[in-house]
Parts: structure tokens; sequence; C-alpha cells
């Protein structure tokens, strides 16, 4: 469990870090310091057993049926890896606790940052294809919220956005990308993909593959032509730019290349790609560094140019350009997360980071000039120092690749080596000379502890460059060895190789770079300049502006020609789709084959003409008279419910009357507020043979419409009845679920798991209605108090609404229904309680009660039912749901899968031996969701009418004339 | 003829009076004129369902249907009151 507890904590971590107060700065650092220190020490104590060769691995069944597993596995690059992230890791939440000022929301930050470990790390020790993409979207993801952590700046937000949508769309790629290679495969577990090499490579799906793979990790660690977000990343707060943008997260794309160098690299596709990206990455990277302004986006785009180097080395693809590459990697982590921390430095005591105004930096910060200066001579390449000897490495190899004859490479990596050199004068450059005037804040030496992860890894870069054999050796062989396996080659990590070409270059570079440096200075004003010069016209970020420009537009043009907001097309189109799809689809009809017919009975065929009749009749009217509409489709409701009671249905019955109801008083409620016909006035012409024709096709697609359901209902009619799960349901309801009423034993037990489905989906509308509904604004025409109210023939007129809506109207039914609100109570426990062996159930039973209060409503009036009973419908929404739920967890208590149903035998006194199924708790918060659905539902809707209540009356009557004379409906 | 038959005899032409009887409300429903006359006649035909309900207990010996009927009596007439109110007062629920 030690894998899982090391992917774990973080995301625990993460959790406990968001609950905490705002200021708890001290509180959330060492929690992250406490999560970091103890991975490291899990993780160290791992190390015997990657030392000595072998692969730690835990599974868990995730997906069993489908093959997938939930696999950790740590090998050498794995565990070198997870080291690399948890000691940065710690190092960065040390120095944030002071980065970080006390107006800033710690734990927002905390909780991002602690989450992306836990992703990162789950990165690192995947087993399983799929679910390292998993986890490679979860730290975009959390590297999204970390830029944007400052989210009331615009650049942050920009570059928030843009960082997530390219590295997102990239782990899309790399999504596709490993489904392709597991198909190829025939598994997405790590160790099979990685001993399949040979047969990948000849796979005629490699190269989609590759390139699918290729794109997730060149977006992710910034390679041209997708490294102009890395920049833009740079709006972070600087601990993240040190933990995320240079040492860790960037890194998980040349982390997967190394990973899959077995499986995929040795073909001419990948050097080509992986090569080629990296060459110009490194070139365009290391150039357009020299020309920046802002420290920290000197250093990103030196981040690109080392990740390039990086990217370049695995596309060369020998064993001991890997080993150079993974060397690189961990020199790159330790010099750039020093020199981010110490440009945040430099950035919390002077308050800039433009280079054209910080100068003369070591007279007031010496400490960090000289700790910046040393990690930008391992930047740089200086001897003795560990950039120098993965640079040299780096040099010894595009020497290899090109052979004798072929130097392209080497130019390249040595003209990369002198730009380097440029760069790194220019960020050191701001230390020396006259001390600026023109800073915003008089700079001190920061906090010793801000300054002691910059220190310490300070201190890695020189002990590495001094000593390589005995400090860094043994942790970059497990890491080759794991990766190479027998393949490994022999190499010597020593300061001094004698002159050779390597060398020469070095000092080229060195020479060439202080060259450069100052004829820039001179002759091209360095200082002064806002462009790159050469490749300024090549702006990735506009290009990605424009692309997202234009993607909007598009969309909005589709949208405009393809989309409507009319519900009548949209309306039609349904229709028309619900007609022609099907025939589409299924095959020939099933043969029309003879049941045995029911015997004609001239009373049920005269309740469904009255259905029929009553259905037309309502279409026929719908349009212009809506009450009389409304009145014929309850007609049609009873019809529904005799004919459920008539084919002894009796349950069936119960609830067509319920949701009869409850639909009449919704509809009325929304009669309300639709806007009143226009009347055809003279000036008004009749309608044109345009309309005429659309009307005509709108009967013919009704009219098809309804036959199509028809003659479905007929097909399903006359067809035999086979053998179908009704049968199975009907022989196990008693003895597997333990009631009679097979209809409430399968709503409430065996198929249990839907209902909480449904149930939770009807708390989501109700709850999307509600808010509907706050929105809601009336159309002016019916703003106004209904016409009846402000009839002069009655005295009641005179007085406001909410003086009329207290002084009962229909105040005979008012009282005894009053009265007869405990008796529907009392049915509607009666039908709830004995729902699991005779008709009823919670549904039911549900509405029933909210019928009982909705009559309460009608009678007495919003005010005064809310000032006698408070109901709070969003409050049994949620009780409901967690009643139903905590039902369904009881039975992982007793081992069982989720709700399991347990049927208790419980002797009652009085009432006697009486069993208490746990599906009876469980129907208990169906009712209470179901009342709770339709209390909210319909008392917003009513709620609605006490806008009149607040209108003053003189305000109510102007907004209204009186109206005189009768009204017709 | 025993009881048994002239029980079902009794209960099939009762069931055609109340049968009758929704066929002519679901005429006035159609007809109107007037919005009241569509309310009484749908409150009406809630009642006729209701001795449909007791009726057709009788006939298949089942006491469920006589809980079907308590429960249209005891609410049928909800959608009664809600239209009365609309017509009345203009809304439902004030």
């Amino acid at each position: 469990m030690l894998l899982a507890a090391l992917v774990l904590v973080p995301f625990l971590g993460s959790l406990l870090a968001a609950v905490m107060p705002a200021d708890a700065r001290n509180r959330e650092s060492w929690l992250a310091i406490a999560v970091a220190a103890g991975g490291l020490l899990m993780a160290g104590s791992l190390y015997p057993d990657v030392a000595a060769g072998q692969v730690l691995r835990e599974e868990l069944a995730w997906l069993p049926a489908q093959g997938l597993y939930f696999v950790l596995r740590v090998d050498g690059l794995a565990w070198v890896f997870t080291m690399l992230v948890l000691a940065i890791g710690l190092l960065v939440v040390v120095y944030a606790r002071y980065y970080m000022s006390p107006a800033d929301p710690v734990p927002r930050f905390f909780a991002f940052l602690l989450a992306f470990m836990g992703s990162m790390l789950g990165v690192v020790l995947s087993g399983n294809l799929v679910q390292l993409v998993v986890f490679w979207e979860l730290t975009s993801l959390t590297s999204f919220l970390l830029i944007g952590y400052w989210h009331h700046r615009a650049d942050a937000r920009r570059g928030a956005r843009m960082a997530f949508t390219v590295t997102a769309t990239g782990g899309l790629c790399l999504l596709a990308g490993v489904l392709v290679l597991g198909n190829i495969v025939g598994s997405y577990d790590l160790d099979v993909v990685l001993a399949a090499g040979e047969r990948v490579r000849a796979d005629e799906l490699y190269l989609p593959a590759l390139v699918l793979i290729a794109l997730g990790a060149l977006t992710k660690s910034a390679q041209f032509p997708f490294h102009f977000w890395l920049p833009h990343a740079m709006a972070a707060p600087t601990p993240v730019s040190s933990y995320l943008h240079s040492a860790t997260m960037v890194k998980a794309g040349v982390f997967l290349l190394v990973r899959l160098w077995p499986a995929l690299a040795g073909t001419p596709e990948w050097t080509w790609i992986i090569g080629g990206a990296g060459v110009c990455t490194l070139m365009i990277g290391a150039f357009i560094a020299i020309f920046q302004h802002d420290l920290k986006g000197l250093l990103a785009y030196s981040t690109i140019s080392h990740l390039g180097l990086i990217t370049t080395l695995i596309g060369i693809g020998t064993p001991l350009a890997i080993v150079a590459a993974i060397f690189h990697i961990l020199n790159h982590a330790t010099f750039k997360a020093s020199l981010f921390m110490a440009a945040g430095i430099i950035d919390h005591e002077t308050g800039t980071r433009d280079m054209r105004v910080l100068g003369g930096l070591r007279h007031a910060l010496p400490v960090t000039a000289t700790l910046a200066i040393v990690a930008s001579a391992a930047m740089a390449g200086v001897p003795l120092l560990n950039g120098f000897l993965s640079k040299e490495m780096f040099f010894a190899e595009t020497l290899l690749v090109g052979g004798d004859t072929n130097w392209w490479m080497s130019y390249a990596a040595l003209a990369m080596g002198v730009f380097g050199v440029a760069y790194s004068l220019r960020f050191i450059s701001i230390f020396f000379g006259a001390p600026s005037e023109a800073l915003p804040r008089a700079p001190h030496e920061p906090p010793r502890w801000m300054r002691s992860p910059v220190e310490l890894l300070v201190l890695t870069c020189l002990v590495v460059g001094v000593l390589p054999g005995l400090s860094i050796e043994p942790i970059l062989h497990v890491a080759a060895v794991a990766t190479l396996g027998p393949a490994m080659p022999e190499y010597d990590l020593a300061v001094w190789h004698g002159f050779n070409i390597p060398l020469l270059m070095s000092t080229l570079a060195l020479a060439g770079g202080v060259l450069l440096y100052g004829l820039l200075r001179r002759y091209l004003q360095l200082k002064e300049r806002d462009t790159v010069p050469l490749v300024h016209r090549l702006n990735g970020a506009q290009i990605y502006e424009n692309t997202m420009l234009r993607l909007t537009r598009g969309a909005g043009w589709l949208l405009k020609h393809l989309g409507t907001l009319r519900l009548q097309p949209q309306l039609l189109l349904l229709m028309l789709a619900l007609l022609g799809v099907p025939l589409l689809l299924a095959g020939a009809p099933p043969a029309w084959s003879d049941s045995p017919r029911q015997g004609f009975d001239p009373l049920f065929t005269a309740i469904w003409v009255i259905g029929g009749g009553c259905a037309i009749a309502a279409a026929w009217v719908a349009k212009y008279h809506r009450l009389a509409a409304l009145a014929l489709v309850g007609g049609t409701g009873v019809v529904t419910a005799a004919t459920f009671l008539w084919l002894s249905a009796p349950d069936l019955a119960l609830t067509q009357l319920m949701v009869e109801t409850v639909t009449t008083v919704l509809l009325l409620l929304g009669l309300r507020w639709l806007p009143p016909r226009i009347k055809a006035g003279a000036g008004q012409p009749a309608p044109g043979r345009l309309a005429w024709l659309r009307r005509s096709r709108d009967l013919l697609v009704a009219t098809a419409g309804g036959l199509a359901m028809a003659a479905l209902t007929y097909a399903v009619l006359v067809h035999p009845a086979s053998d179908t799960i009704a049968d199975f349901f009907l022989q196990n309801a008693l003895t597997g679920g333990g009631g009679s009423n097979v209809v409430n034993v399968l709503l409430v037990d065996f198929r249990s798991f839907d209902t909480l489905g449904e149930i939770t989906v009807l708390a989501i509308v109700a709850l999307t209605v509600y808010a509907l509904l706050r929105r809601f604004r009336p159309a002016p025409e019916s703003v106004a108090i209904p016409a009846q109210q402000r009839h002069d023939v009655d005295p009641a007129s005179a007085q406001t609404p909410a003086e009329q809506a207290g002084s009962g109207y229909l105040l005979v039914a008012g009282i005894y229904l009053r009265l007869l609100l405990p008796f529907m109570g009392v049915v509607a426990v009666y039908f709830f309680m004995r729902g699991h062996n005779l008709p009823g159930g919670g549904f039911v039973a549900g509405l029933i009660f909210s019928v009982a209060i909705l009559v309460q409503y009608m009678l007495a009036g919003t005010v005064w039912v809310e000032s006698h009973l408070q109901l709070r419908p969003h409050r049994w929404l949620g009780f409901g749901l967690v009643l139903a739920c905590a039902t369904g967890l009881g039975a992982w208590l007793f081992g069982h899968p989720f709700l399991t149903t347990h049927t208790a035998h419980v002797d009652w006194p009085l009432v006697g031996e009486l069993h208490l199924p746990s599906a009876f708790v469980f129907d208990l918060g169906v009712f209470v969701v179901v009342v709770g659905t339709t209390m909210l539902m319909l008392v917003a809707l009513a709620h609605q009418s006490l806008r009149a209540h607040r209108l003053p009356g003189d305000e109510a009557a102007r907004a209204a004339p009186p109206v005189s004379g009768r009204r017709t409906l | 003829m025993t009881t048994t038959t002239l029980l079902s005899a009794a209960v099939y032409f009762a069931l055609g009076c109340v049968v009758l009887g929704m066929v002519l409300c679901a005429l006035r429903l159609a007809v109107g004129p007037t919005a009241q006359d569509r309310v009484l006649a749908l409150d009406t035909l809630w009642m006729c369902t209701m001795l449909l309900a007791l009726l057709l207990g009788i006939a298949h010996g089942s006491l469920v249907y006589f809980e079907a009927a308590l429960l249209i009596a005891l609410l049928g007439f909800v959608s009664t009151i809600a239209l009365a109110k609309f017509l009345m007062r203009g809304e439902v629920i004030e």
C-alpha cells in the first residue's frame, strides 16, 4: 500500500488544506511540508529495492471486465522522478510560505499545489497507460488553476487559459495515441507495452501512435511549435513557476518520451519528429531568451531551450543520449528551480522583475546575488557545475549522430550554447553596475528560510558539478538501467575527459557567448529593444489567439446557420427525426402475428371514445382557449385512470390520479403568466398562403407522428408476449425482495439503483426549475393583476392584492379542506406504509402529501400557509437523497454490495410481528424527495404571484385599469 | 337465475349507466359553452370514475378498488378547486 499512499496522501493533504481558514499561512505550510517530507521518507525507503533493479507493483481492480487495472509501479526511472517531485516540492512549499503575501488566500494555493503534487506522482508512478493519461490531465488542470491563482489579473486568466488549451489538447492526443498503442500491444499495462517494442515498431499503426503520443509530450514540455504557452504561464506565483513550469510538470513530456523509449524509439520517424522539434526549440528558445526584459520571461524561454535540449537527446535516441537526457533533466531541475526562486526573491524585495530597471543588486542582496550567479553559471555550462557535465554529454552526442560528414546538429548545439551563455550573462547583469535608483522598493536580504531552498539547490549544483561520481552517479545509474535495461552503455561522469571536441565546443560556447553579449549590448541596444530580431514575426501566442478567435467565429457562424432558438422549428425537426430515424435504423418490421384478442366490450370502448374525443378536442382548441384545452386534457387523464382501473391495475390508477392533479395545478400556475391572446383587429391582414401552407405541413407532421405512435403501440400489442423479465420479478418479489407488491419491490429493491438515479435527476430538475424561476420576469402584458381581481362589481377590488388574498375567497371549501388536511396526511402515511405489499409506496404517498399541502396553498394563500408551516423544500430534497444513499451505503457496513436489502422482523407491541425491510427506509427517501421536488417547483411558481403584493395598491391599479362587464373565457 | 349472475348483471347495468354519464360529461366538457360548464363536467367525470372504481371492485371482488375510490373521493376535486380558483381570481395560488 506504500505506493498508493504516496499518491493518495498529497490529495488528502489538498482536501485538508482547502478547508483551513484563509489566514492560516503557517498551518498550511506545515501541512504541505509534512506531506512532502513524509512522501520523501516513504519514497526513500524504497531505494534498496529499486537499486537492486526490482520493479515494485501494486494493483487494484478498476474495470476488470475491460482488462483495466489501477496499477502503480515504481522502477528506477519512476523512483528518481518521484524523489525529484517530492524534493523540489518540499523546497518550494518552504519558499512559498515566505513568498505568498498575507493578503493572498493561501488555502487555495496550497490545496492546488498539493493536488498537483499528487497528480504528478500519479503520472510518474502509473503502471497503466490510460491511468497515466488521467493523471496527466489532472496535472494540466492543476496547472491551469495555479496559473490563474491571481484570477483578478487579466494576464493570469489569459495565460491559464492558453496553457490549459494547449496542454489539454495535447492530453487528448495522448489519450488517442495511448489507445492506439494499447490496441497494437493488446494491453495497456506499461510492463507489457515496454516489452513489446519490436512488435510496436513493426506495426502499421506505429506512425499514428507515435505522432499522437509525441503531440501530447511536446505540448506538455512546451516544444516548438507549442512553446508559446510557457512564457504566458509565468503570470503564476513564482513558486508555481519554479515547481511546475521549470522543475516538474514541463518535464512530464520528456519523462513520457523516456518512459516509452523502449517501445517507440529507434526508428527514423522517432528521430525526425522528436529530434526535429527539439532542435528547433533549443535554438528558438535560447535566442528569444536573450531579448527578454522580464526576469521570469528570460527564465521561461531558457527553460524552453533546455527542454529542447533534452528532447533532442531523446530524439537522438542512443542509450548514451538517454542517459544524458535523464542527467540533464535532473540538473536543469536543480539550477532552474533555484533561479526561479532567486527571481522571485528579487521581485519580492525590489517590487519589479524588469531587467531594464534592475541593476547593482549585489550591494543590497549579496548572498542572493552569489547564489543566482552560481546557478546561472550552471545554466550557461561553466565547468565545475552540474550544467557543464550534461551539456558536454549533449555536445558529444550531437557529434556522434552526424558522423564525420553531417555537422548541422553540432552547429545547432554550439549556437544554443553560445546563446545560453549570452542570456545567462544578461541575467546576472542585474547584479552588477551602479545600484538602480528607480526601484519601487529598497531591497534587503530575504528571510533566512526563504533563501535556504535556493542555497540547498545551488549547493547541489556545485556538489554534482565537482564530484559527480560520488553524488549523482548511483541515482542516475538506477534511472538509466530501468529505462535501457540490457542496452545500458558504459559512461564516465568525470569532470575532466582530456582535450577533446566537446570540451572545445564548451570553450567556444563560453567565449562566443561573452562576445555575443558584448556585441549585442554595444550595437543592438539590448536593453532598449522591444522586439526580438529575426524571429519576432514568429509569434505563437498570436497564432493561438487568432485560431481561437476564428474557432469562436466559426462556431458562431455554424450556430447561426444550423441552429435556432425558436421552439417551433426545433419541435418540427424532432418530430421528423422521430418519424425518420427509427425507419432507417430498424430493419424489416417484425412479422405480424395474432395473439389472443380480448373480447369486444362496448362499455370500455365508450370510455376510450371519451378519452380520444377529449384529446382531439383539446388539440383543436389549444391555440386560443387554453383553459378549455386544460379541462379537456383533464378529461383524457380521467379516462386513463379509469382504464387502469378497468384493466385491474389500481396502483397505476392511483399514481395517474395524483399526477393528473399535480399537473393541472402546475399548468394553471403557468397559465397565469402566459401573455393574453392578441385580438385580431381590423388592421391585421388575413393569414396568407404561406401561413396556410405552414399550417398544413404542421398538421401533416403531427398526424403522421400520432399515427406512427399508434402503429408502434399496435405492433407491440399484437406481438406475442415472449419470455420477459417480468416473470422473473413476479416469481422473486416475495422471496427475494420480501414484498408482494411487485412494482414497489422492483422500484426499491431489485432496481433500486435506477430509482436512486431517477430521484437524483428529479432533485436536479427541481433545483434547476427553482433557479430559473428566481430569474423569471413576466412579460409586460401579464405583470398586471388578473382582470378578476380588478372587477368593479366586486367590492374587494378596492383592497390591495395582499388584503384580498387574506380575506377568504372560497370560504366553505377553505374551512373543510383545512380540517381534511390531517386525514390526507393519514392517507399518505397509510399508502406509504403498506406500499411494499399492496398498491402504494413512496412515490404515490409523496404525491398525496404534496397535493394535501398544495390545497392549503390554493385556499389560504402563500402568506398564510408559510406563516403557519415552515416547509423548506430544499432541505427535503437533500434529506431524502441522503436517506436513500445512506440506506444503500449501510449495506457496506455488513459487507454486502451497495443497496443490498435486508429485512428485519420486529415484534411490535400491540401490532404484532412487523417486517421492516431496509428498502422501507429507501422508500422513505423516495417519498421525501418526491415531496421536496413537487413543493419546490410549485411553490416557486406560486411565489411569482407575490409580486402583485409588493406593488402598492395605487400603483397596481394604475398598472392595469379596472375592467367592467362580463369577461368571457 | 342465481345470485352471482344477478349480481354481475346488475353490476354490468350499473357500469353501463356510469359510462353513459361519462359520455354526457364528456359532451358537456367539449361543448361548453362557458368555462364553468367545463369545470363542472370535469368534476362530474371524476365522480363517475370513483363510481366506476367501486363497481369494478364489486365485480372483481377486490378491496384495493375501494381504496382507489377513497383516494378519488378525497383528492379528485383538487383540480376542480384549482380551476374554480383560477376562474374566480385569475391565479391559483395567491
